[in-house]
């Protein structure tokens, strides 16, 4: 499904972020992306979106060359993946239910024809009472969530999550944890960066992979 | 699996793994926002800018509209009318030269009327130039005979002149034909320069408009990139600025084309309560009594929604374009 050879990424003329990293991600695996901070967890999902162009070395995504994609291709193959970022990225003018929605929405789709799915997964990462609520009214803890329900909507082939329980209390990061679990059950590849040890240790059968130095360590 | 049938699938699972829901359901959603947001200052100052274009524009238009259809008019009228002024020669007599200059008009076809001016009308004609209480009678002064000609069925003026010339040597045949020229050349500058200022106008607000939809996508690239992420197409995101400049340029040109109305409309008012006097006049004839009828306003609505419709479509190609350079 996605595989790095030998990818190098810098910034500008500065040391290389990436080196030499060489991993596969397989339909419906899961695994956790982990490393200290600044290791370049944000980068390499970043790469996989394809936000970030590597230096050097290859990256091959559902079995095309990252780098012969056009722009149309590449947004087909973004409509495969879904993401939660670190940082949210919801959009502050829309309420909780539109932004969860996105994904379905600039596919073309009709309202109503998602409404009550989206409704029912706001609802179920506790936020059903909050739809019509703007972000910026909202706690780090449930924009999260919502940036999560974002990510699912559209059943992604992959799911990239970025820190997706930082913001959140151990019993709600149990109850995510298990939704990516079902979501990869259901044939879905995960990949979630997290510091939280605690967090993979709930989970042993994911695949660890240990980012450090630039250098990519995998575990089994 | 559908994606739909997908979330409730997994959320079934997920529940069945025994975990609770947390919150209950609202009922009713609001309807889809506009993914760019359309209420800023900047988009307000664009709506102001697009309105004082739009009215502007209509002015132009509605001004060239007024001084096509009142030249026709002067020109209709300048047409049907036609003079001969008898100037004294010593050894004639100017009456009897009237009276046959009269009888050979009134004799031609196509003539209507030939009104003989007396001396005092003939003396009235000067007051403008030499002054009123002024003494004519031992002066040498033209004589005139105002002609109507029929203006569907104009004499022969070629010959009436020659006729005219071998019944009354001194008698010279004016028929406005310069005159006629020179309103016709002014018409089509003044509606030159309408045109004109009507297209520098559209061109102005075209660039103010590039600008605004280059300010708002660095304003918004956020959310463009959001867009980008969640797989949005380009065309999409275009078209959604689209949308949103639409919508402001609907805002700007209804109140710039409805301002437009509201002014000539004003201006009709007016120029009939002055009517009466000096400047109202020449008001009246240089742009008719301003009033455009149905077709002008059909023509400012028509512009108000190109001007709307071109706001959109510009919006609309410079994001497109911005995103395939991004790309």
């Amino acid at each position: 499904m996605l595989s790095f050879e030998n990818v190098g990424l810098r910034y500008g003329v500065g040391p290389e972020t990436l080196r030499d990293v060489t991993f596969d991600i397989a339909p419906r695996s899961f695994q956790f992306l982990t490393g200290p901070s600044g290791a370049g967890k944000t980068t390499l999902m970043r790469l996989i979106i394809m936000a970030l162009r590597p230096t050097r070395g290859l990256i091959n995504i559902f079995g095309r060359d990252s780098a012969t994609l056009d722009k149309d291709e590449i947004t087909e193959t973004r409509r495969q993946i879904g993401v939660v970022f670190q940082d949210f990225r919801l959009l502050d003018h829309l309420s909780l239910y539109e932004n969860v929605a996105l994904p379905l929405r600039v596919l073309g789709r009709e309202e109503a024809s998602y409404r009550s799915e989206v409704t029912e997964l706001l609802r179920w990462v506790g936020l059903g009472e909050r739809k019509h609520a703007l972000p910026s009214v909202l706690s780090g803890g449930e924009k999260q969530r919502a940036s999560i329900a974002r990510a699912l909507i559209s059943q992604p082939k992959l799911l990239l999550a970025d820190e997706p329980t930082g913001n959140v209390d151990p019993t709600l990061a149990r109850r995510i944890l298990r939704l990516f679990v079902e979501l990869h059950k259901s044939g879905t590849a995960v990949v979630i960066a997290t510091h939280d040890l605690s967090l993979m240790d709930q989970y042993d059968a994911a695949r660890r992979l240990v980012l450090a130095d630039g250098r990519l360590h995998i575990f089994e | 699996m559908s994606p739909l049938s997908f979330a409730s699938d997994l959320l079934a699972r997920a529940r069945g793994a025994g975990q609770p829901e947390l919150t209950g359901e609202e009922d009713g959603l609001a309807p889809s926002s506009p993914l760019v947001p359309t209420d800023s200052v900047a988009g307000r100052s664009l709506v102001i800018v697009i309105a004082i274009m739009t009215f502007l524009a209509a002015i132009a238009a509605a001004a060239a509209l007024l001084v096509a259809e009142a030249s026709v008019e002067w020109r209709a009228e300048a047409s049907s009318e036609a003079s001969v002024q008898l100037r004294p020669t010593a050894g004639r007599d100017i009456e009897a030269d009237l009276r046959k200059a009269a009888d050979i008009l009134q004799q031609t076809p196509g003539v209507r009327e030939a009104q003989i001016y007396t001396k005092a009308e003939s003396e009235d004609l000067l007051a403008p130039w030499l002054g009123q209480g002024l003494d004519l009678s031992e002066l040498p002064t033209p004589r005139m005979i105002v002609v109507k000609l029929d203006p569907k069925r104009r004499p022969d003026l070629a010959a009436l002149r020659s006729e005219l010339a071998d019944a009354t040597p001194n008698a010279v045949l004016d028929d406005h034909h310069i005159f006629l020229e020179r309103l016709g050349d002014m018409a089509r500058a003044v509606v030159a320069v309408s045109v004109m200022i009507f297209f520098l106008i559209v061109g102005a607000m075209g660039i103010a408009v590039a600008s605004a939809t280059r300010a708002a996508v660095a304003t918004n690239r956020e959310i463009v990139e959001v867009l980008h992420i969640v797989g949005a197409a380009d065309t999409f995101i275009a078209r959604e600025f689209q949308r949103r400049f639409l919508a402001l340029g609907l805002r700007g040109a209804l109140i710039g084309g409805g301002a437009a109305i509201v002014f000539l409309f004003l201006a009709r008012m007016l120029t009939r309560s002055w009517r009466a006097t000096a400047g109202g006049e020449q008001m009246e004839a240089m742009f008719g009594d301003f009033s455009i009828g149905l077709e002008g306003f059909i023509v400012i609505l028509l512009l108000a929604g190109g001007i709307a419709l071109l706001t959109g479509y510009l919006s609309q190609a410079i994001v497109f374009r911005h995103l395939r350079r991004l790309g």
